[in-house]
Protein backbone atom coordinates (compact mmCIF):
# COMPACT_ATOMS: atom_id res chain seq x y z
CA UNK A 1 0.00 0.00 0.00
CA UNK A 2 1.06 3.59 -0.56
CA UNK A 3 0.42 6.76 1.43
CA UNK A 4 -2.82 8.30 0.24
CA UNK A 5 -2.62 10.89 -2.53
CA UNK A 6 -6.08 12.36 -3.06
CA UNK A 7 -5.41 13.14 -6.70
CA UNK A 8 -4.81 9.44 -7.32
CA UNK A 9 -7.54 7.97 -5.11
CA UNK A 10 -10.44 10.27 -6.04
CA UNK A 11 -10.56 9.12 -9.69
CA UNK A 12 -10.72 5.49 -8.53
CA UNK A 13 -13.59 6.28 -6.17
CA UNK A 14 -15.36 7.95 -9.09
CA UNK A 15 -14.97 4.81 -11.23
CA UNK A 16 -17.37 2.89 -8.99
CA UNK A 17 -20.12 5.55 -8.97
CA UNK A 18 -23.50 4.12 -10.03
CA UNK A 19 -22.26 0.50 -9.98
CA UNK A 20 -23.34 -2.30 -7.66
CA UNK A 21 -20.25 -2.74 -5.49
CA UNK A 22 -19.19 -4.75 -2.47
CA UNK A 23 -17.96 -2.92 0.59
CA UNK A 24 -15.60 -3.95 3.33
CA UNK A 25 -15.69 -1.54 6.25
CA UNK A 26 -14.02 -2.10 9.58
CA UNK A 27 -12.79 -0.20 12.56
CA UNK A 28 -10.98 -1.77 15.48
CA UNK A 29 -8.67 -0.98 18.34
CA UNK A 30 -7.69 -4.60 18.65
CA UNK A 31 -8.94 -7.54 20.67
CA UNK A 32 -6.28 -7.03 23.32
CA UNK A 33 -6.80 -3.31 23.92
CA UNK A 34 -8.51 -3.68 27.28
CA UNK A 35 -6.32 -6.65 28.30
CA UNK A 36 -3.20 -4.50 28.14
CA UNK A 37 -4.89 -1.40 29.50
CA UNK A 38 -8.09 -1.83 31.47
CA UNK A 39 -8.97 1.82 30.93
CA UNK A 40 -9.25 1.36 27.18
CA UNK A 41 -12.78 1.01 25.91
CA UNK A 42 -12.59 -1.61 23.20
CA UNK A 43 -14.85 -0.94 20.23
CA UNK A 44 -15.04 -1.88 16.58
CA UNK A 45 -17.40 -2.57 13.72
CA UNK A 46 -17.15 -4.77 10.67
CA UNK A 47 -19.09 -5.21 7.44
CA UNK A 48 -17.86 -7.56 4.75
CA UNK A 49 -19.49 -7.72 1.34
CA UNK A 50 -22.24 -5.23 1.99
CA UNK A 51 -23.69 -4.73 -1.51
CA UNK A 52 -24.31 -1.07 -2.19
CA UNK A 53 -24.53 1.50 -4.94
CA UNK A 54 -23.29 5.04 -4.43
CA UNK A 55 -24.11 8.20 -6.30
CA UNK A 56 -21.22 10.26 -5.05
CA UNK A 57 -17.94 9.47 -3.33
CA UNK A 58 -15.28 11.77 -1.95
CA UNK A 59 -11.97 11.53 -0.15
CA UNK A 60 -10.86 14.61 1.73
CA UNK A 61 -8.71 15.96 4.56
CA UNK A 62 -5.02 16.78 5.08
CA UNK A 63 -4.06 13.31 6.27
CA UNK A 64 -5.17 11.17 7.82
CA UNK A 65 -7.99 11.30 5.32
CA UNK A 66 -11.74 10.81 5.40
CA UNK A 67 -13.81 9.11 2.70
CA UNK A 68 -17.59 9.27 2.34
CA UNK A 69 -19.92 7.45 -0.04
CA UNK A 70 -23.41 8.85 -0.59
CA UNK A 71 -26.11 6.31 -1.37
CA UNK A 72 -29.68 6.84 -2.47
CA UNK A 73 -30.87 6.37 1.10
CA UNK A 74 -27.83 6.89 3.27
CA UNK A 75 -24.12 7.21 3.82
CA UNK A 76 -20.98 5.23 4.45
CA UNK A 77 -17.87 6.91 5.73
CA UNK A 78 -14.52 6.16 7.27
CA UNK A 79 -11.98 8.42 8.92
CA UNK A 80 -8.32 7.97 9.80
CA UNK A 81 -7.32 6.66 6.35
CA UNK A 82 -3.58 6.77 5.60
CA UNK A 83 -2.84 4.21 2.86
CA UNK A 84 -4.36 2.97 -0.35
CA UNK A 85 -3.88 0.44 -3.10
CA UNK A 86 -5.65 -0.60 -6.27
CA UNK A 87 -4.96 -4.33 -6.10
CA UNK A 88 -4.57 -6.88 -8.87
CA UNK A 89 -8.31 -7.55 -8.78
CA UNK A 90 -9.11 -3.86 -9.34
CA UNK A 91 -10.35 -3.43 -5.80
CA UNK A 92 -9.81 -0.12 -4.08
CA UNK A 93 -8.28 -0.81 -0.68
CA UNK A 94 -8.01 2.06 1.77
CA UNK A 95 -6.79 1.69 5.32
CA UNK A 96 -5.70 3.74 8.28
CA UNK A 97 -2.55 2.56 10.06
CA UNK A 98 -1.38 3.94 13.37
CA UNK A 99 2.22 4.96 14.04
CA UNK A 100 3.14 1.33 14.81
CA UNK A 101 1.79 0.15 11.47
CA UNK A 102 -1.33 -1.41 12.97
CA UNK A 103 -4.56 -1.24 11.03
CA UNK A 104 -7.24 0.82 12.79
CA UNK A 105 -9.76 1.33 9.99
CA UNK A 106 -10.37 -0.02 6.49
CA UNK A 107 -12.73 0.90 3.69
CA UNK A 108 -12.57 -1.23 0.55
CA UNK A 109 -14.64 -1.17 -2.63
CA UNK A 110 -14.88 -3.97 -5.19
CA UNK A 111 -17.08 -4.95 -8.11
CA UNK A 112 -16.71 -8.61 -7.13
CA UNK A 113 -17.32 -10.04 -3.64
CA UNK A 114 -14.38 -10.14 -1.26
CA UNK A 115 -13.34 -13.72 -0.47
CA UNK B 1 4.26 -40.63 26.39
CA UNK B 2 1.13 -39.55 24.58
CA UNK B 3 -0.44 -41.68 21.86
CA UNK B 4 -1.79 -38.78 19.79
CA UNK B 5 -2.00 -35.06 20.49
CA UNK B 6 -4.66 -32.73 19.08
CA UNK B 7 -3.99 -29.00 19.23
CA UNK B 8 -6.94 -26.66 18.60
CA UNK B 9 -6.41 -22.92 18.31
CA UNK B 10 -8.17 -20.18 16.35
CA UNK B 11 -5.22 -18.19 14.96
CA UNK B 12 -1.91 -18.91 13.30
CA UNK B 13 0.68 -18.01 16.00
CA UNK B 14 -1.56 -19.04 18.94
CA UNK B 15 0.52 -22.21 19.02
CA UNK B 16 3.81 -20.35 18.93
CA UNK B 17 4.30 -18.60 22.24
CA UNK B 18 3.24 -20.93 25.01
CA UNK B 19 2.78 -24.27 23.28
CA UNK B 20 5.27 -24.84 20.46
CA UNK B 21 7.89 -26.28 22.80
CA UNK B 22 5.41 -28.90 24.00
CA UNK B 23 4.42 -29.67 20.41
CA UNK B 24 8.06 -30.08 19.42
CA UNK B 25 8.71 -32.37 22.41
CA UNK B 26 5.74 -34.60 21.59
CA UNK B 27 6.86 -34.85 17.97
CA UNK B 28 10.46 -35.66 18.98
CA UNK B 29 9.04 -38.39 21.23
CA UNK B 30 7.36 -39.89 18.18
CA UNK B 31 3.83 -38.83 19.10
CA UNK B 32 1.75 -37.72 16.12
CA UNK B 33 0.42 -34.18 16.56
CA UNK B 34 -2.54 -32.75 14.65
CA UNK B 35 -3.08 -29.00 14.65
CA UNK B 36 -6.55 -27.67 13.86
CA UNK B 37 -6.18 -23.96 13.19
CA UNK B 38 -9.64 -22.46 12.87
CA UNK B 39 -8.85 -19.24 10.97
CA UNK B 40 -6.01 -17.61 9.07
CA UNK B 41 -5.90 -14.60 11.37
CA UNK B 42 -7.48 -12.53 8.61
CA UNK B 43 -8.16 -9.64 10.96
CA UNK B 44 -4.59 -9.18 12.15
CA UNK B 45 -3.80 -5.51 12.59
CA UNK B 46 -0.08 -5.46 12.08
CA UNK B 47 0.51 -4.31 8.49
CA UNK B 48 3.97 -2.80 9.01
CA UNK B 49 5.31 0.67 8.44
CA UNK B 50 5.64 0.92 5.48
CA UNK B 51 2.91 -1.71 5.02
CA UNK B 52 4.01 -5.19 3.86
CA UNK B 53 0.42 -6.45 3.54
CA UNK B 54 -3.16 -5.30 3.34
CA UNK B 55 -6.47 -6.66 4.62
CA UNK B 56 -6.87 -8.83 1.52
CA UNK B 57 -3.31 -10.13 1.21
CA UNK B 58 -2.77 -10.81 4.92
CA UNK B 59 -4.51 -14.24 5.00
CA UNK B 60 -2.15 -15.61 2.34
CA UNK B 61 0.86 -14.21 4.21
CA UNK B 62 -0.28 -15.77 7.46
CA UNK B 63 -1.10 -19.08 5.82
CA UNK B 64 2.46 -19.36 4.54
CA UNK B 65 3.82 -18.39 7.94
CA UNK B 66 1.68 -21.05 9.59
CA UNK B 67 2.99 -23.67 7.18
CA UNK B 68 6.55 -22.47 7.87
CA UNK B 69 5.92 -22.73 11.62
CA UNK B 70 4.63 -26.29 11.27
CA UNK B 71 7.68 -27.18 9.23
CA UNK B 72 9.92 -25.80 11.99
CA UNK B 73 8.09 -28.05 14.46
CA UNK B 74 8.05 -31.09 12.18
CA UNK B 75 4.26 -31.05 12.42
CA UNK B 76 2.79 -32.85 9.43
CA UNK B 77 -0.96 -32.82 10.06
CA UNK B 78 -2.02 -29.18 9.88
CA UNK B 79 -5.72 -28.64 9.31
CA UNK B 80 -6.80 -25.15 8.31
CA UNK B 81 -10.48 -25.06 9.10
CA UNK B 82 -11.47 -22.06 6.97
CA UNK B 83 -13.36 -20.04 9.55
CA UNK B 84 -12.94 -16.31 9.72
CA UNK B 85 -10.95 -14.45 12.34
CA UNK B 86 -13.06 -12.74 15.02
CA UNK B 87 -16.24 -14.58 14.02
CA UNK B 88 -15.81 -17.84 15.99
CA UNK B 89 -18.02 -16.72 18.88
CA UNK B 90 -20.85 -16.00 16.43
CA UNK B 91 -20.82 -19.47 14.88
CA UNK B 92 -23.28 -22.09 16.08
CA UNK B 93 -21.49 -23.53 19.14
CA UNK B 94 -23.01 -26.98 18.60
CA UNK B 95 -21.76 -27.08 15.05
CA UNK B 96 -18.28 -26.07 16.15
CA UNK B 97 -18.21 -28.60 18.99
CA UNK B 98 -19.31 -31.21 16.47
CA UNK B 99 -16.36 -30.38 14.22
CA UNK B 100 -14.10 -31.05 17.19
CA UNK B 101 -15.99 -34.28 17.96
CA UNK B 102 -15.39 -35.46 14.40
CA UNK B 103 -11.65 -34.88 14.81
CA UNK B 104 -11.64 -36.66 18.19
CA UNK B 105 -13.49 -39.64 16.71
CA UNK B 106 -11.04 -39.83 13.86
CA UNK B 107 -7.80 -39.31 15.80
CA UNK B 108 -8.62 -40.67 19.25
CA UNK B 109 -6.19 -38.25 20.95
CA UNK B 110 -4.81 -38.98 24.40
CA UNK B 111 -4.19 -35.26 24.91
CA UNK B 112 -5.89 -32.11 23.59
CA UNK B 113 -4.32 -28.67 23.93
CA UNK B 114 -6.50 -25.56 23.63
CA UNK B 115 -7.44 -22.33 25.40
CA UNK B 116 -9.03 -22.28 28.83
CA UNK B 117 -12.56 -20.93 28.31
CA UNK B 118 -13.15 -17.84 30.41
CA UNK B 119 -9.46 -17.11 30.90
CA UNK B 120 -8.01 -16.56 27.46
CA UNK B 121 -8.86 -12.91 26.66
CA UNK B 122 -9.67 -12.95 22.93
CA UNK B 123 -13.29 -13.85 22.06
CA UNK B 124 -12.04 -16.35 19.44
CA UNK B 125 -9.86 -18.02 22.08
CA UNK B 126 -12.79 -18.30 24.45
CA UNK B 127 -15.14 -19.71 21.80
CA UNK B 128 -12.50 -22.18 20.61
CA UNK B 129 -11.84 -23.43 24.16
CA UNK B 130 -15.56 -23.69 24.85
CA UNK B 131 -16.13 -25.81 21.74
CA UNK B 132 -13.32 -28.20 22.70
CA UNK B 133 -14.54 -28.53 26.29
CA UNK B 134 -18.09 -29.04 25.06
CA UNK B 135 -16.99 -31.79 22.68
CA UNK B 136 -14.98 -33.61 25.36
CA UNK B 137 -17.70 -33.18 27.97
CA UNK B 138 -20.10 -35.09 25.74
CA UNK B 139 -17.85 -38.15 25.87
CA UNK B 140 -18.22 -40.76 28.60
CA UNK B 141 -15.88 -39.79 31.44
CA UNK B 142 -13.74 -42.91 31.02
CA UNK B 143 -13.10 -42.16 27.32
CA UNK B 144 -12.14 -38.51 27.72
CA UNK B 145 -8.67 -37.41 26.70
CA UNK B 146 -6.70 -35.14 28.98
CA UNK B 147 -7.21 -31.47 28.10
CA UNK B 148 -4.35 -29.06 28.81
CA UNK B 149 -5.43 -25.43 28.62
CA UNK B 150 -3.56 -22.21 28.02
CA UNK B 151 -4.79 -19.27 30.12
CA UNK B 152 -3.42 -15.75 30.29
CA UNK B 153 -6.18 -13.43 31.42
CA UNK B 154 -5.09 -11.00 34.13
CA UNK B 155 -7.11 -12.94 36.71
CA UNK B 156 -6.21 -16.50 35.64
CA UNK B 157 -3.87 -17.38 38.53
CA UNK B 158 -6.15 -15.71 41.05
CA UNK B 159 -9.15 -17.74 39.84
CA UNK B 160 -7.59 -21.02 38.66
CA UNK B 161 -4.59 -21.23 40.97
CA UNK B 162 -1.09 -21.93 39.67
CA UNK B 163 -0.86 -24.07 36.51
CA UNK B 164 -0.58 -27.77 37.34
CA UNK B 165 1.51 -28.66 34.29
CA UNK B 166 4.87 -26.95 33.92
CA UNK B 167 6.78 -28.51 31.05
CA UNK B 168 10.50 -27.97 30.59
CA UNK B 169 11.00 -27.46 26.85
CA UNK B 170 14.59 -26.21 26.99
CA UNK B 171 15.74 -29.16 24.82
CA UNK B 172 13.66 -27.83 21.94
CA UNK B 173 13.96 -24.11 22.56
CA UNK B 174 15.57 -23.52 19.16
CA UNK B 175 12.51 -25.03 17.48
CA UNK B 176 10.30 -22.88 19.64
CA UNK B 177 12.13 -19.71 18.70
CA UNK B 178 12.05 -20.75 15.03
CA UNK B 179 8.28 -21.22 15.31
CA UNK B 180 7.80 -17.79 16.82
CA UNK B 181 10.02 -16.32 14.11
CA UNK B 182 8.07 -18.09 11.36
CA UNK B 183 5.08 -15.89 12.18
CA UNK B 184 7.03 -12.88 10.94
CA UNK B 185 4.07 -10.64 10.22
CA UNK B 186 3.06 -10.95 13.86
CA UNK B 187 6.37 -11.30 15.64
CA UNK B 188 9.08 -9.42 13.73
CA UNK B 189 8.89 -6.43 16.07
CA UNK B 190 8.83 -8.62 19.14
CA UNK B 191 11.76 -10.73 17.95
CA UNK B 192 13.86 -7.65 17.17
CA UNK B 193 13.47 -6.61 20.80
CA UNK B 194 14.00 -10.16 22.06
CA UNK B 195 17.22 -11.05 20.21
CA UNK B 196 19.47 -9.05 22.51
CA UNK B 197 17.72 -10.33 25.60
CA UNK B 198 18.10 -13.89 24.32
CA UNK B 199 21.81 -13.37 23.73
CA UNK B 200 22.13 -11.98 27.23
CA UNK B 201 20.29 -15.08 28.50
CA UNK B 202 17.99 -12.82 30.47
CA UNK B 203 16.40 -14.92 33.18
CA UNK B 204 12.77 -13.84 32.94
CA UNK B 205 12.71 -14.27 29.17
CA UNK B 206 14.55 -17.61 29.31
CA UNK B 207 12.01 -18.89 31.83
CA UNK B 208 9.25 -17.86 29.49
CA UNK B 209 10.95 -19.70 26.61
CA UNK B 210 12.02 -22.78 28.57
CA UNK B 211 8.90 -23.55 30.55
CA UNK B 212 5.36 -23.93 29.27
CA UNK B 213 2.43 -23.72 31.62
CA UNK B 214 -0.93 -25.44 31.34
CA UNK B 215 -4.01 -25.96 33.44
CA UNK B 216 -5.51 -29.44 33.11
CA UNK B 217 -9.24 -28.95 32.65
CA UNK B 218 -11.33 -30.47 35.42
CA UNK B 219 -14.61 -31.80 34.12
CA UNK B 220 -16.33 -32.43 37.43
Amino acid sequence: MDPIDISKVQPIIDRFVGKDVYIHLETTNGAYASHFNEKVFSAGAYIRNGKINYTRGKITGDGPYRAGLKMELGWIYAEGLTHWELDAKNRLLMAGHDTEGKLAVALQISETPFE
Amino acid sequence: MEKQVLVVFPHPDDEAFGVSGSIALHIENGTPVTYMCLTLGEMGRNMGNPPFANRESLPEVRKMELQEACKALGLEDLRMMGLRDKTIEFEDPEWLANEITKAIDELNPSLIITFYPGYSVHPDHEACGEAVIQAVKQMPASKRPKVECVAFSNDCVEKLGEPDVIRDVSNVQDKKIATIEAHKSQTAGLMAGMKKRLQANEEELMNWIKYERFWTYKFD
